[in-house]
């Protein structure tokens, strides 16, 4: 049989999704569904000072407008706020807590109808009389007010002295806006209380995240509360913290002692978490000979009032290059928005923007290629921490990505390429992430049909966690792909954390490892019990499970069906339930990495963009799925042509309110603004990262990708654009 | 939003019937702006009157040589119809550079004239503006305003009508038909649409309780000599920063007839008679587009975010012309320029 690991194998769950039979958190129907519709502030920063919520009231099908001041009670100590993935510091956000507004946007009340549409209607019957405070939204006008938090890497020598007396330096400051995760799927809750049960489904990348945080919310037991995500319609990192509509959902159930759904509109999850806007400076110092004598990465992001947000922007470089100098500074600045949030890539997709910009900018300083100044600067060791990596092939991404995109042909000469009327430009960057793990538990229960069940509590947010699974467990248990059935996204199964951090799947893996260890370990102890078993003596790891049997590694020859030592056993199922336990050794730096080719053809006149060719190289280690893998990857890419070219949210500073929140007007790609994607796999076999060999791949596939596209439209056009979206009167001065 | 009593008009005469009955009622076609308009409590009609099920479906040849177009087919049948591909191939470019297929299947011809400004200010209730609520003031022209307009402004207003396929039927020197209580008129595409001046609230002349039954494309189609091009934020599915709909009659190198309007740049598709007439007798040739060019945006005037749109505006038009010139339109599917 051959192996499932590796092949690329389509969605066990595509069907269920294109025939609608999946469902997700808006779907679940009971009879006598309560629908409840947000109203929401339309001022930044104040005080409620009245809701007068009668004309609602008055209308037929209103059951019920919630606010602070009639909520049924909930907990009133951060601790009970603050979920598994809160900032550290802070006043996690407490839905229709009191009269404080905090954002634009911020739930305030919430009408309960019979059906959707009169609870929408009767939405706009709700009146709030507010007591304006001033506000501030501006990073780029507050930036003054910036402080700096957990500094991420230790400084090295005298960065900045070195950067004074380099031979060649590049100092410059990048920006880029503040981006929102715009999923496809609206934001959803279903609340239902049943004998005492209280069931949720929820749009969330983490349901025992969500069940733990409702518990303290509510003071409810843990075995009372289940929360249900069994498909999302992606997540982004939108669905890692549990987001206000749960809150709101839960409140309405137990005001009501009804099953109550909230959904939330488009517009109003731009009050939701978001890439916080950020402004980087980079400073970077060579010698003649071109390698780094000084590295200096300082951010400023964005953060709410009441909690801090920060993923580290800066550092990255220490990744990827030597440089005996360096210094970073990551600083934030508070103003009166939500909490900024991951979004795909935290910190990556901003920083290695930033940084891989100005790597191209010190390389036409040093008038060298941008691939050879990476190669001069390659450091095979972690700068900030000493250490090796447990593997690093982004020396083969840098060779293959270049091969594949024909960057030997390459005219180093601004504006020295065209296609007609085309300037062509040609740029490229490196990507880099991190390699985690996380504990998570995994169960299986073989029945004696010779099918098995594999359940975790993680999410398959869209990537693909269902198929990968299913992979890797046909494979440790020998069975046929489709007598493995996976179970995710239910707050009642093994422990796992949140969908996040590209772990999920190196994860998950080991720890069906680990079980299917355990079920191997309990078939063989049944096999040896058989008369004159040809498995005597054989030890767990001397058998492996192979086409429904348990055969000896040593001799293929020696082997019992898993069916007749079930049989013979009496075992109708064997359950067996594992952890994956991360390792703790510290020896060693693990990363994924990537190298990004991009093509753009710019009009002269007229400065419209096209991106037609991107090259992306990735060394992740073992790829479990290259179907799933390249789809994800690719995904990745789109979403750094977004990022490069059309994604911003527009904010009227003067209102404090977000002007294109609306996926018409804040744009990302569409078909026609996409061409041709190469997505490249580099060989990267790793034992040491952990026993499969995975490092994941949710993130690397944006990062870096905005830099090469704007390092193409530099070569393209001569003209160096360091503010995103690059947007056409950004390239051409429109006299 | 609001609740409101849907009906449905019988026949022209009924929902001219209907509508002067109820100042507050909306006539609804595809919907495909009206229905937003509702949700972000921008319009508030009590009533919606549904005209869709009226025989104003066809397209049919004139008696002078022109096209008749019932102003209920939908912009999707419009752009592929064979009398407008053939005769009037600027109609079908524009329509097709505009919206996607979803909502070109559901628009109607006659709601495409009639379809709101995409202003920022005018879709959020919560800020001023004067076109949404006359007298509260302009967020716009110290606001965001990348998007708006630069010719034909106003102190209370500087919206941009959004249409693709207005911008052609500009050119095409279209006549919109419509009734009213007293009777059938036509009126002139030029005048159908209106400056915002300081009643920004009025975006045409059509009278309350009109209707438009028709759009008559006279005979002339400059299906030889045309281009229409589109400039936008992304290569699909956004309103046009700027829009140039050209049409040449050529005699050789020399502009027998010259028509040239714009798009995403005022409140109205933007033309200019003495363009056009600097145009005519010239040899068609980059100096005599941009003599036009300069013509045209002789009064623009930017807001900031948008000062680009100018600059951009006049090479737009350069270029459009130009490809109108060799007979290389701008292609919909190839989104590269020529």
């Amino acid at each position: 049989m051959a192996s499932y690991i590796g092949s690329a194998t389509s969605r066990v769950d595509g069907r269920a999704k294109v025939t609608g039979e999946a469902k997700y958190a808006g779907e679940f129907n009971v009879p006598g569904l309560v629908h409840g519709y947000v109203v929401d502030s339309i001022i930044p920063k104040g005080r409620i000072v009245r809701i007068d919520a009668s004309g609602a009231l008055g209308i037929a099908g209103v059951i019920d407008v919630l606010t602070h001041s009639n909520r049924p009670p909930m907990a009133d100590k951060d601790d009970a706020y603050k979920d598994e993935v809160a900032p550290e510091k802070g006043s996690p956000y407490r839905p229709l807590y009191d009269d404080r507004i905090h954002f634009t946007g911020q739930p305030i009340a919430l009408v309960l109808a019979e059906d959707w549409e009169t609870a929408r209607v009767a939405a706009s019957q709700v009146r709030i009389e507010y007591q304006k405070e001033a506000h501030v939204t501006d990073l780029h006008a507050e930036r003054t007010r910036a402080y700096a938090v957990d500094v991420p890497e230790k400084p090295r020598g005298d960065a900045e002295r070195a950067f004074a007396s380099a031979a060649i330096s590049h100092a410059a400051e990048y920006s880029i806006p503040t981006e929102h995760h715009n999923p496809m799927e609206l934001f959803a809750s279903t609340a239902i209380w049943e004998n005492g049960q209280l069931t949720v489904y929820d749009k969330t990348q983490g349901v025992q995240n969500v069940q733990q945080y409702l518990c303290k919310v509510f003071n409810l037991q843990p075995n009372a509360v289940r929360v249900m995500s069994p498909y999302m319609g992606g997540g982004f990192g939108a669905g890692l913290r549990p987001q206000y509509q749960v809150v709101l959902t839960v409140l309405a159930a137990n005001a009501l002692k009804r099953p109550v759904r909230v959904m939330l509109t488009r517009a109003q999850m731009y009050a939701l978490g978001y890439r916080p806007a950020s402004i980087e400076r980079l400073a970077l110092g060579a010698n003649s000979g071109g390698t780094l004598d000084s590295m200096q990465h300082e951010a400023i992001a964005v953060t709410s009032q009441f909690e801090e947000f920060a993923r580290n922007d800066t550092g990255w470089g220490n990744l990827l290059y030597k440089s005996p100098n360096a210094k970073f500074e990551h600083k934030l600045v508070k103003l009166d928005l939500p909490t900024s949030c991951d979004m795909r890539a935290p910190g990556a997709a901003t920083g290695v923007y930033a940084l891989e910009c100005a790597m191209d900018e010190l390389a036409i300083a040093l008038k060298t290629d941008p691939v050879q100044l990476r190669l001069q600067c390659y450091s095979d060791r972690h700068q900030g921490e000493d250490l090796p990596y447990t593997s690093k092939q982004l020396r083969e991404c840098y060779r293959q990505g270049a091969d594949a995109f024909g960057w030997s042909k390459r005219n180093a000469e601004p504006r020295s390429m065209r296609d007609g009327s085309e300037l062509v430009g040609w740029g490229m960057a490196s990507g880099v992430w991190e390699a985690l793990q996380v504990p998570a538990t995994v169960r299986i229960v073989l029945t004696a049909n010779g099918h098995a069940e594999v359940a975790t509590a993680a999410s398959d947010i869209g990537t693909g966690t269902y198929t990968i699974m299913a992979q890797v467990a046909a494979d440790m248990l020998g069975l046929p792909i489709d007598n493995i059935s996976v179970k995710l996204g239910d707050s009642t199964l093994p422990q796992c954390p949140v969908e996040g951090g590209s772990w999920i799947a190196s994860s998950v893996c080991n720890a069906i490892a680990n079980t299917a260890r355990a079920v191997r370990g309990d078939l063989l102890e049944l096999a040896k019990a058989t008369q004159d078993s040809p498995l005597s003596g054989a030890g767990v790891d001397d058998v492996a499970l192979i086409d429904g049997k348990i055969v000896s590694k040593r001799d293929a020859g020696r082997a019992v069906s898993i069916a007749s030592a079930m049989q013979s056993g009496k075992a109708e199922r064997i359950t067996r339930e594992e952890i994956n336990q991360p390792s703790e050794d510290k020896s060693h730096a693990r990363n994924v990495h990537s190298a990004i080719f991009a093509e753009v053809k710019v009009d002269e006149e007229i400065g419209i963009i096209r991106v037609t060719r991107v090259v992306k190289a990735v060394a992740a280690g073992r790829i479990l799925n290259p179907k799933t893998a390249h789809s994800q990857v690719m995904g990745g890419v789109v979403w750094g042509i977004g990022m490069a070219l059309h994604e911003e949210t527009l904010y009227d500073h003067r209102f404090g309110r977000v002007m294109n929140a609306n996926i018409a007007e804040y744009h990302v790609p569409v078909n026609a603004d996409i061409h041709d994607i190469e997505v490249i796999f580099v060989d990267e076999p790793d034992e040491m990262v952990n026993p499969l060999g995975i490092k994941g791949l949710g993130e690397i596939g944006i990062v870096g990708v905005a830099a090469a596209i704007a390092n193409a439209v530099y070569h393209a056009t001569g003209k160096r654009v360091r503010d995103l979206p690059i947007t056409l009167d950004k390239v051409i001065e429109f006299a | 939003m609001i609740p409101f009593q849907y009906t449905r008009a019988s026949d022209v005469a009924d929902a001219i019937k209907q509508i002067a009955a109820d100042p507050s009622a909306k006539f609804i076609a595809g919907g495909t702006n009206l229905l937003d308009l509702i949700k972000y409590d921008v319009a508030t009609p009590t009533r919606l009157i549904d005209i869709s099920r009226l025989p104003l479906r066809n397209v049919e040849e004139t008696a002078t040589g022109g096209v008749l177009i019932g102003a209920l087919v939908p912009n999707t049948d419009l752009a592929y119809h064979p009398l407008i591909e053939a005769r009037y191939p600027l109609l079908s470019r524009s329509i097709l550079a505009g919206a996607s297929q979803q909502l070109r299947n559901m628009a109607s011809t006659g709601g495409n004239l009639v379809q709101r400004t995409r202003c920022f200010y005018f879709y959020d209730a919560t800020t001023p503006c004067n076109k949404r609520e006359p007298g509260s003031g302009c967020s716009a022209i110290s606001g965001i305003n990348r998007i708006n307009a630069i010719l034909g402004t106003s102190q209370s207003c500087i919206a941009t009508h959004p249409s693709d396929m207005c911008v052609a039927l500009a050119v095409l020197e279209a006549i919109v038909h419509v009734t009213g209580p007293a009777g059938a008129r036509t009126i002139a595409f030029a005048d159908f649409h209106r400056l915002p001046d300081n009643t920004p609230q009025l975006d045409t002349n059509l009278e309350p309780d009109e209707i438009i039954t028709a759009i008559e494309l006279p005979a002339k189609g400059f299906s030889t000599n045309y281009s229409y091009l589109k400039i936008r934020d992304r290569l699909s599915y956004a309103f046009a920063l700027v829009s140039v709909a050209a049409a040449l009659e050529l005699d050789g190198d020399t502009i027998k007839e010259a028509r040239v309007a714009l798009g995403g740049v005022a409140h109205k598709p933007w033309r200019s008679s003495a363009a056009e007439v600097v145009l005519r007798g010239q040899r068609a040739e980059a100096s005599t587009f941009a003599n036009a060019a300069d013509i045209l945006l002789r009064r623009a005037r930017g807001f900031g975010h948008n000062d680009f749109k100018i600059g951009l505006a006049r090479r737009a038009i350069v270029r459009t012309l130009g490809q109108a010139a060799r007979g290389t339109p701008q292609s919909i599917s190839d989104k590269k320029i020529r």
